[in-house]
């Protein structure tokens, strides 16, 4: 009974992750909005461009492979599966016990891998650009990523992260340097990992600045809407991962049906908090120069190590 | 507030100290620097303060008005008329590039951490698990001062040492004697004011507070 339950919420969370992305980025191009003075085009206007894309024929070149078709389906069903790895309702998930946080960071650096290579396979110099800079950025964000969550997982003793959710989540609250490092490190990369401003701008085309739409510049219809999708819920699979890793506090617990529209509700505090933070941070920087990327990384990275660090030193 | 939540907050103020630290390593801008040296000041203050709350160390909240005051407020506010005066608005500018100095920075905090690990296992005070950050920040403000070219950011980099020797009297031992203190308060600001002096000489006789211009201070043969 227990069983079909779980699969139950996995399903449920699945369904939550594919209906809520896209309201998640709406919600925050309407923060960024309101920040800036303009009229909003409303939180669902994102249903509506997946809609006329689904809806419109698929251009493809001449010369592409296979890989270029497949990328699109591939990014989209690891970030579904991401999604069904991190606990963002219930921590009583089947496969959050088969695959740890180290598979989650793997999850998505397989789709930006195969994005770059679709990105490079029409020949276009965009695309090959765009690859390359993705590339240059995330050979950089990755272990940066990989330390934030390993001292999380110092904390919490544990790489499964329904075990970290658990721990953090029920255990003494107590002011932890280790964690606070840990987040600040995170934000950095989420910027630079979802392709959010200081980095990147998710809406421009402009050729010398773009690195994400770079790569993503000759797809259409049905295939850019997939991976327009798979781009939303990798902003809100970062916003729910950092929600279970640093403030994980009201996710349910395993068996606890009751807990879940309490959960749901925080969840949905939670998210439109971490919105305007990001509309924050997006409206007050600057674009930085591509040169400056690096050092905005190595700052990620230091901040990880530091909170590694100082787990050992001061707690 | 009970002593294990002090010794909690006293940790985060380590971490921000620590922070604040790394910060001066990577600041481009001089106005920067300073304002980064006031943050370190403040915590460096408010942790004093905490310890001498957890340790019943009465004498340490003295000192820590004594780092709020000097620190916070009159070392650079000193530091912001000197910049105004010699007009160096600019950039710094780093002998080693940003990111190297901050693997080396990390490298010297595991350092300190290894150095220090014996005296944690043998003190049993409550601030004893600062005192590897304390030593990292006096090797950071080292480093600050071997990798910076102008005399400015030397001397902030000096001064971040002293803040880091500060914490370190305050982690291990629960502070100097408060005679000491108060020598050690006011030889930072005579200093301080002698650096003053020693910048105008300097780019009076380089036109530039370059450092590396002294190198030119050589008898002709």
């Amino acid at each position: 009974m227990s069983e079909i339950l779980s699969y139950l919420l996995e399903g449920l969370q699945i369904l939550l992750l594919l209906s809520a992305a896209p309201v998640f980025t709406g919600w925050v191009r309407t923060v960024r909005c309101w920040a800036q003075g303009r009229t909003t085009a409303g939180i669902f206007q994102p249903y509506r461009d997946l809609m006329k894309l689904f809806h419109k024929d698929i251009v493809l070149a001449e010369n592409a492979s296979w890989i270029f078709r497949f990328t699109p389906y591939l990014v989209f069903g690891a970030a579904v599966l991401a999604g069904a790895i991190i606990p963002i309702l219930s921590v009583d998930l089947p496969l959050s016990t088969t695959a740890d946080v180290i598979a989650l960071v793997a999850l998505f650096a397989m789709s930006r891998f195969f994005t770059a290579l679709a990105g490079m396979d029409i020949g276009t110099a965009f695309g090959g650009m765009g690859s390359s800079r993705e590339m240059t950025i995330a050979s950089l964000a990755e272990p940066a990523m990989l330390m934030a969550v390993f001292t999380v997982s110092l904390a919490s003793k544990s790489t499964s992260l329904s075990q970290m959710v658990q721990v953090i989540g029920h255990g003494q609250l107590i002011l932890r340097p280790s964690l606070a490092f840990a987040l600040l490190a995170f934000v950095l990369i989420t910027l630079a990992e979802t392709g959010r401003v200081p980095v990147d701008n998710p809406v421009t085309h402009l050729e010398l600045t773009m690195i994400h739409e770079g790569m993503v510049l000759e797809y259409s219809g049905r295939h850019l809407a997939l991976i327009e999708w798979a781009g939303m819920m990798k902003l809100f699979l970062f916003a729910v991962l950092g929600i279970a890793s640093f403030f994980p506090w009201g996710i349910a617990e395993a068996g606890n049906l009751i807990a879940l529209p309490l959960a749901l509700l925080l969840l949905i505090a939670k998210l439109a908090l971490a919105g305007a933070g990001l509309v924050l941070i997006e409206t007050g920087l600057a674009k930085m120069r591509l040169f400056r990327v690096p050092e905005f990384l190595g700052s990620a990275f230091l901040f990880a190590t530091l909170g590694m660090l100082s787990y050992f030193m001061l707690e | 507030m009970p002593i294990s939540f002090a010794a909690q907050l006293n940790s985060v103020l380590a971490a921000l100290i620590l922070l604040t630290a790394f910060g001066l390593l990577a600041q481009r801008r001089i106005y920067g620097l300073l304002h980064l040296f006031a943050w370190q000041g403040l915590f460096l203050s408010i942790s004093t303060a905490v310890v001498g709350y957890a340790a019943g160390q009465h004498h340490l909240y003295i000192s820590s008005i004594l780092t709020l005051a000097l620190k916070v407020i009159v070392l650079p506010y000193i530091l912001h008329v000197l910049i105004i005066r010699l007009k160096i608005q600019k950039e710094v500018e780093t002998l080693v590039n940003i990111p190297a100095t901050m693997l080396m920075g990390i490298a010297l905090v595991i350092f300190s951490y290894h150095l220090t690990s014996p005296i944690r296992e043998l003190s049993t005070l409550v601030t004893r698990s600062t005192i590897a950050v304390a030593l990292a920040t006096v090797m950071l403000g080292l480093l600050m001062m071997i990798t910076r070219k102008h005399a400015v950011t030397q001397i902030i980099g000096f001064l971040a040492m002293e803040n880091g020797l500060f914490f370190a009297a305050t982690s291990a031992t629960y502070g100097m004697p408060l005679v000491v203190e108060l020598g050690v308060a006011l030889d930072i600001l005579i200093a301080a004011f002698i650096f003053g002096i020693f910048f105008f000489h300097i780019r009076t006789t380089f036109d530039s507070l370059d450092v590396e211009q002294m190198a030119r201070l050589k008898e002709e043969d």
